[in-house]
């Protein structure tokens, strides 16, 4: 008695927090914050359910990057994607050759794949005698390599000095000035972020042999004279060459945030490393589209549920408004795990989410096939219930993991390959049952023993729907 | 009571029968695979003005840019999927605004997905992979939670030949569907596939457990006796489990979840089904016969129905 009554405030106390977690915040609300631990407290709705663009980019034919490349492509173009002003952009490694990237509320394909998919170049420009303010757009002498762009013919690596190419190409620039290229970032060696010598964060780098001549020619002959460092033809720094760099070191300063810095850094080491990356797939659900599925989805979902609770309580009586309650929390707890996760909900997802309730149900309707089975065979109720939830468990037990062996696989094939519908699936589909699992052993079987207590013997045929005596 | 179990070749033939309809129809007509598999481009354009411009004039837009591949086909009162070849980012622009030309008022781009043709084909191939590594993982497991009965083995073979059944009815169902309907295999097709994959052998082991219960209990009864035995005191567990998941909550999928939802539904409303009717008349009755080797008198006579 009194270990049922602890398990029943156990329950409510969890109820209680996943209630909460599960409130509806208003838009920009502070969200939960537990040292490092941070969440909006906002469900996650993927693409489709919201709208928004999903790019899957792959390695050019003929190129197997190594997993550290992968990495910081991806890296770099959601950096990329960011300084577009788009928010929320991510991207992902998928695979041994994908990068997924996601753009959630954002339909105009075109901008935004060309921007993202140009290669990071960085060039080293003589500025001469004019300060560049940061964030011009320049053109340069510099014609990029084939193998960092489009075509895959061609891999020459040494700047071919063509300026009216290069000036078509760069139809943003806002200067009619065409700089001479002194350098570009494949000649540089390693990248590391410091503390430059006025307290602001710096990027320290070291060129190989062949960029340390061309950088000890060029600072020679023209010490005093602006250098200015450019990314993808906009200035990032523009730092006047005070002696010549004869080491093959140097320091890229500007007034950066850690963060930017770092970002820096990867920008040149993508720049060095260079996956060229091509769109595969492409794919765009309208902000109506997604919404209108929420909404659906939702609505069926509510629907599907009355109907559930009515036949639950109609045909099993008391223990199917047991079942009922039970359902209500399993839902509220696995919502409050998508939130802290959290997991991305896509109509995939959903999708599992669906078929785990399924097994929740099956968990209860097993169990109390199995009540009505033991009361017919004349046990009394206490037995009765420790009997029905001692045989039903093998099965729900077993058919239960075979369904978590199942989703596990369907999650590592779907991470695998990017089939992130397939991985959506699979996590929903796992989590639900695991709770499912919860649910069923911890709170049906408290409540159901518990509320047994305050029934009457007389009243069982009429609360457990057992009256009709067919032969077991 | 009732004997289920002794009419167990009537219930192969029924199913054989749908399949092997389905897989005709889908002889017939190539299996009507989506850009998901195959590559290329579908847009899916909704037409605030619900006068659709004619299949002609839609077609003649991508005649214009060199694609002569496009089909043209309505979704609801409003809206037109069109599919194509893979479009290059200028075409799909010049489709998309070339037939907002077609309308006086404004068309929204419901969906627009583009995918090249080799991506396609390996989500295919690592699907089915994942699929066999995971069936083979449950046999495994069956093995191992049903090694107090004899044969336990069996019981894993069993459970993954009526879950290929099922979704040999899915693929059927499909043959229907493409038809009738025009539907196509996307990538929902997929998931739908892998969650009657997942409830298929969540429902075998619920039924096999009787048997394994009972064999414990029972054990001077021959098998085909027990076996049905089981199968007729899991039913009414079946019965609702099977009303609730599936009829009552896909249902309302079905009828309120939205066009994007309905064939997922569908698919799934036939498949979970057939996910139940198959623990019954597939997966039992093959541990019977398997249990009797009656295939030795397959050829040799009729079928006895015991």
């Amino acid at each position: 008695m009194d270990r049922r009554i602890v398990k029943l405030i156990l329950i409510l106390v969890l109820v209680v927090l996943v209630v909460w977690v599960d409130i509806p915040r208003p838009e920009g609300s502070a969200g939960l914050t537990i040292g490092k631990f941070h969440r909006t407290m906002n469900p996650v709705l993927g693409l489709d359910l919201r709208g928004g663009m999903q790019v899957l980019l792959g390695a050019k034919d003929g190129v197997t990057p190594d997993k550290q490349a992968l990495e910081d492509t991806a890296k770099i173009l959601e950096s990329r994607a960011n300084g577009l002003g788009v928010s929320e952009v991510v991207f992902q490694v998928a695979g041994e050759k994908y990068i997924l990237g996601e753009f959630p509320g954002l339909t105009n394909t075109a901008d935004v794949i060309a921007a993202v998919k140009q290669t990071g170049l960085l060039e080293f420009i003589d500025a001469g005698t004019t300060y560049l303010e940061p964030g011009t757009n320049v053109s340069t002498d510099y014609v990029a390599p084939s193998a960092q762009t489009t075509s895959p013919e061609a891999a020459s690596s040494t700047p071919v000095p063509t300026p009216a190419a290069t000036e078509s190409a760069a139809p943003t620039t806002t200067e009619t000035k065409v700089y001479h290229t002194v350098m570009t970032g494949v000649d540089i060696k390693t990248v590391n972020v410091s503390t430059s010598q006025t307290g602001g964060f710096a990027v320290d780098f070291v060129l190989m042999d062949n960029g340390t001549v061309i950088f000890k020619d060029h600072t020679t002959a023209n010490t005093g004279k602006y250098l200015a460092i450019v990314l993808d033809k906009a200035v990032i720094s523009c730092p006047t060459i005070s002696t010549a760099i004869t080491d093959g070191s140097g320091q890229i300063t500007g007034s950066f945030t850690s963060e930017q810095a770092n970002n820096l850094a990867v920008t040149l080491r993508y720049g060095r490393l260079s996956v060229p990356v091509e769109v595969v797939e492409s794919r765009i659900i309208g902000p109506t589209l997604g919404s209108d599925s929420l909404s659906k989805s939702l609505l069926a979902g509510l629907i599907g549920f009355i109907i559930v609770a009515l036949f639950m309580i109609l045909y099993y009586r008391l223990p199917g408004a047991v079942a009922v309650v039970a359902i209500a929390i399993y839902g509220a707890i696995t919502f409050a795990l998508f939130k802290l996760i959290p997991v991305t909900l896509t109509l995939s997802g959903i999708a599992g989410f669906l078929l785990s309730t399924g097994s929740a149900l099956d968990a209860n309707i097993l169990i109390f096939e199995r009540l009505k089975e033991e009361l017919r065979n004349g046990r009394n109720l206490k037995q009765a219930i420790d009997l029905s939830w001692k045989r039903a468990w093998p099965s729900i037990r077993d058919s239960n993991i075979a369904t978590i062996i199942t989703s596990v696989i369907l999650f590592w094939f779907g991470s695998q390959f990017g089939a992130s519908i397939v991985k959506g699936f699979a996590l929903t589909l796992a989590l639900g049952v695991v709770v499912s699992l919860f649910t069923a052993v911890y709170v049906t079987r408290t409540f159901l023993s518990l509320t047994t207590d305050a029934v009457k013997p007389d009243q069982y045929q009429k609360l457990f729907g057992a009256r009709r005596s067919e032969n077991a | 009571m009732l004997n289920i179990l002794g009419k167990r070749y009537w219930f192969f033939a029924l199913s054989l029968v749908i399949i092997v309809s389905g897989i005709i129809l889908l002889a017939v007509k190539p299996l009507p695979l989506s850009i998901d598999f195959k590559g290329g481009t579908i847009l899916e354009l909704q037409f605030t003005s619900k006068t659709l411009p004619s299949t002609e004039q839609v077609k003649s837009i991508f005649d214009k840019i060199g694609i002569t591949d496009s089909q043209i086909q309505t979704s609801g009162d409003d809206t037109l999927i069109l599919r194509s070849s893979e479009l290059s980012e200028s075409q799909r622009q010049t489709v998309i605004s070339e037939v907002s030309a077609l309308s006086d008022k404004e068309v929204v781009v419901l969906k627009s997905d583009t995918v090249g043709p080799s991506i396609g084909q390996g989500v295919a191939k690592r699907a089915l992979l994942a699929v066999a590594i995971a069936a083979i993982a449950v046999v495994i497991y069956i093995t191992f939670a049903f090694r107090g009965v004899q044969h336990a083995f069996r019981y894993g073979i069993c459970a993954i030949i009526a879950m290929v059944h099922d979704v040999l009815i899915v693929i059927a169902l499909t043959g229907f569907g493409s038809t009738f309907w025009g539907w196509q295999i996307d990538s929902l097709y997929l998931t739908a596939l892998l969650t009657v994959i997942g409830f298929s052998v969540q429902d075998k082991i619920v039924v096999f457990d009787r048997i394994r219960e009972n064999s414990g209990i029972y054990r001077k009864l021959d098998f085909e006796t027990l076996a049905n035995h089981s199968i007729v005191q899991t039913l009414q567990r079946s019965i609702n489990t099977q009303l609730m998941t599936v009829e009552f909550l896909l249902l309302a999928l079905a009828l309120f979840g939205g066009v994007t939802l309905r064939e997922f539904a569908v698919i799934l409303l036939v498949g979970l089904l057939s996910g139940t009717y198959s623990s019954i008349f597939i997966a039992a009755p093959i541990l019977v016969v398997w249990e009797k080797k009656e295939w030795k008198t397959w050829f040799k006579k009729t079928p006895q129905a015991a």
